[in-house]
């Protein structure tokens, strides 16, 4: 069943020399199922994931020839309707959490706070909701968390309860943006394990924003790798040494592996593209 | 133990106060010995007077006396009333107070959400009419806001009192308790003289208002303009919360402590900087006080009232300091 389905989406800035295209002419569909993009910095991958939640700010322009979720044209849905359906239907993790949680208030009210502006249960059936959420992303004293401000956790422990608060309303669609590289290795498996287990038992849809090529091959189904706005090639998961677009390639040697030496990583070789 | 520690702070932030007005005292070339004999005193007189003043004393000691005094209330007498300084200062400075209250009020009451507003609609028109007006407050002397204000307000319309904090024939009949007019007379439930103070004092703490206002507004607006663009912002609508409580629950909240600090400036800024207003205004207030003793030479008037006015101002900053710890987790830890 098809979740989203995008055909040209074009997002595009106005700049001093004229509108700046970040987004050229993406097409994709996305069931439940989990899809990545790679690709590198500014290559359009994050405005796409913020184009589908309709977060992209003015003065940025999202235009596509369909943009459509669970069925419902996204490109004239009115802001309000829009809004409802952030939360319980769409969501999406951040990269940082010592940015993207708020400061000021507690782990456990911003968790609850998706609850309470969507539908209305009692403050208690809120208050159980979200402790079952931290206990999803396997934090083990919910309530002690849910006390504490989020300078008062770790950066791991502060991603889980972002994606816990991600998941309280169970969305059907997931958007990841990077959701561990600002996080130590040690704990970057262990939050994609989360994520990933959430996403399979719910049976959400995952679009897994990231650079690391790696990671994406390991974690996801199907992979859309990105450059300059565009898609320049997709592939099975399984498939990545048959990756044939030079610019994949040469994401590809430019990975360092364990087992080999070599003076010098190979650099992209932008003259082939 | 933190509360030991911000009495100790404050107690040190005091002695250094009393040491800058104490120096103060000793290096302007006022004499204080030659305002008390007079400058047709014979040199015995003088000498004799200035002994008796402890003049002649070393400078520790004669700083260690000025401390033990002011702790004990007095500040000397004032050569231009003739009353003791504390005396003065306990009825002009609350006049002060109840006017830069108000201000700061209606600074906050309007300056905040205008601020608020303004960044939430940044680039709108009314964007604009909110940094216009900030703009005014810098741009528009005191004295002719408070002069054009009394023509247009008291002369033509009628709608205020004029100079003084009330009515001349109402003036003194309403027993002093806290000296704020307004409140002695709510007390009193004597409404005729809670109206005529409130006439008079509505048009210079309006004014007062608008210069805090504007500064408030400005500076409001900037701090909001740097929450909005925080990733927790995207994070809150990304949850899918109204534009409304993302402005006041997750943009506001943050800045609350930077605005205390505003507020807190711009309310210090009125106790001690409304000398024009209260000139324009014939307001008995610590600044009309001040000004008066320093042409009259009245050094204890004005050592008396620059300590009480830095006194508030080191009150109102540990003030904030203290309410920083409340309305930031960050700072708590």
């Amino acid at each position: 069943m098809t979740l989203l389905s995008v055909e040209n989406l074009r997002v595009t800035f106005p700049s001093d020399h004229g509108p700046v295209e970040v987004v050229r002419g993406l097409s994709f569909t996305l069931g439940r199922e989990r899809l990545g993009i790679v690709g590198e910095s500014g290559s359009g991958k994050s405005m796409t994931g913020r184009a589908v939640m309709g977060l992209v700010a003015p003065p940025g322009r999202v235009t596509a020839d369909r943009l459509e979720f669970e069925g419902r044209d996204l490109r004239s849905l009115p802001e309000r309707e829009f809004r409802a359906l952030r939360g319980p239907r769409m969501s999406m993790v951040l990269q940082d959490p010592r940015y993207s949680l708020n400061p000021v208030i507690r782990i456990g009210a911003q968790i609850e706070e998706a609850l309470a502006v969507h539908g209305n249960l009692t403050a208690k059936d809120r208050r159980t909701r979200m402790l079952d959420a931290l206990n999803a992303v396997r934090i083990d004293d919910p309530e002690r968390v849910a006390r504490l401000y989020p300078h008062e956790v770790s950066g791991g422990m502060g991603q889980r309860v972002m994606i816990a608060m991600m998941v309280v309303l169970e969305p059907a669609l997931m958007i990841a943006d990077e959701p561990t590289s600002a996080l130590d290795v040690s704990v970057r498996g262990q939050v994609l394990d989360i994520l990933d287990d959430l996403v399979k038992r719910r049976g959400m849809g995952l679009m897994l924003i990231s650079h690391d090529l790696n990671m994406v091959a390991r974690w996801c189904d199907r992979i859309l790798v990105m450059y300059r706005g565009e898609v320049v090639e997709e592939l099975g998961a399984g498939a990545l040494h048959q990756a044939q677009h030079p610019y994949t390639r040469g994401l590809i040697a430019s990975l360092p592996r364990l087992d080999e030496t070599r003076d010098r990583l190979p650099v992209l070789d932008r003259s082939l593209l | 133990m933190p509360a030991l520690r911000f009495l100790l702070t404050l107690a040190v932030t005091f002695l250094g106060l009393l040491a800058i007005t104490f120096v103060i005292g000793r290096v302007v070339p006022i004499d204080p010995v030659l305002a008390v004999v007079g400058d047709r005193a014979s040199a015995e007189t003088y000498e004799q007077v200035r002994a008796e003043m402890g003049l002649n004393d070393p400078l520790p000691l004669q700083f260690a006396r000025y401390v033990l005094s002011v702790l004990q209330g007095d500040l000397g007498q004032s050569v231009s009333t003739g009353r003791a300084v504390a005396e003065d200062l306990a009825r002009v400075f609350p006049a002060t107070l109840e006017m830069a209250t108000l201000g700061i009020i209606i600074g906050v009451a309007l300056g905040v959400p205008m601020g608020v507003f303004a960044a939430a609609r940044q680039g709108s028109w009314v964007d604009q009419v909110i940094r216009v007006i900030g703009l005014a407050g810098y741009a528009i002397p005191a004295f002719w806001l408070g002069l054009v204000g009394l023509v247009i307000f008291y002369a033509n319309l009628r709608w205020v009192g004029g100079p003084g904090r009330i009515d001349l024939f109402l003036d003194g009949m309403v027993p002093v308790r806290t000296g704020l007019l307004l409140v002695d007379s709510a007390i009193a439930g004597d409404w005729e003289s809670f109206v005529s103070a409130f006439s008079h004092i509505v048009l210079p703490a309006t004014i007062l208002g608008f210069f805090a206002l504007a500064y408030i507004a400005r500076m409001t607006r900037s701090f909001m303009l740097e929450q909005l663009s925080q990733e927790y912002i995207v994070t809150a609508r990304v949850k899918g919360v109204p534009e409304r409580l993302i402005l006041w629950r997750h943009a506001f909240r943050p800045i609350r402590v930077q605005l205390i600090t505003v507020i807190g400036l711009s309310y210090a800024g009125l106790l001690e900087g409304s000398v024009m207003i209260e000139t324009v205004f014939s307001w008995p207030g610590i600044g009309n006080y001040l000004t008066t003793a320093l042409l009259n030479a009245d050094m204890n008037a004005v050592l008396g009232a620059t300590l009480v006015i830095g006194a508030v101002f080191v009150g109102i900053n540990k003030g904030s300091d203290a309410l920083y710890r409340v309305l930031d987790p960050r700072a708590r830890t």
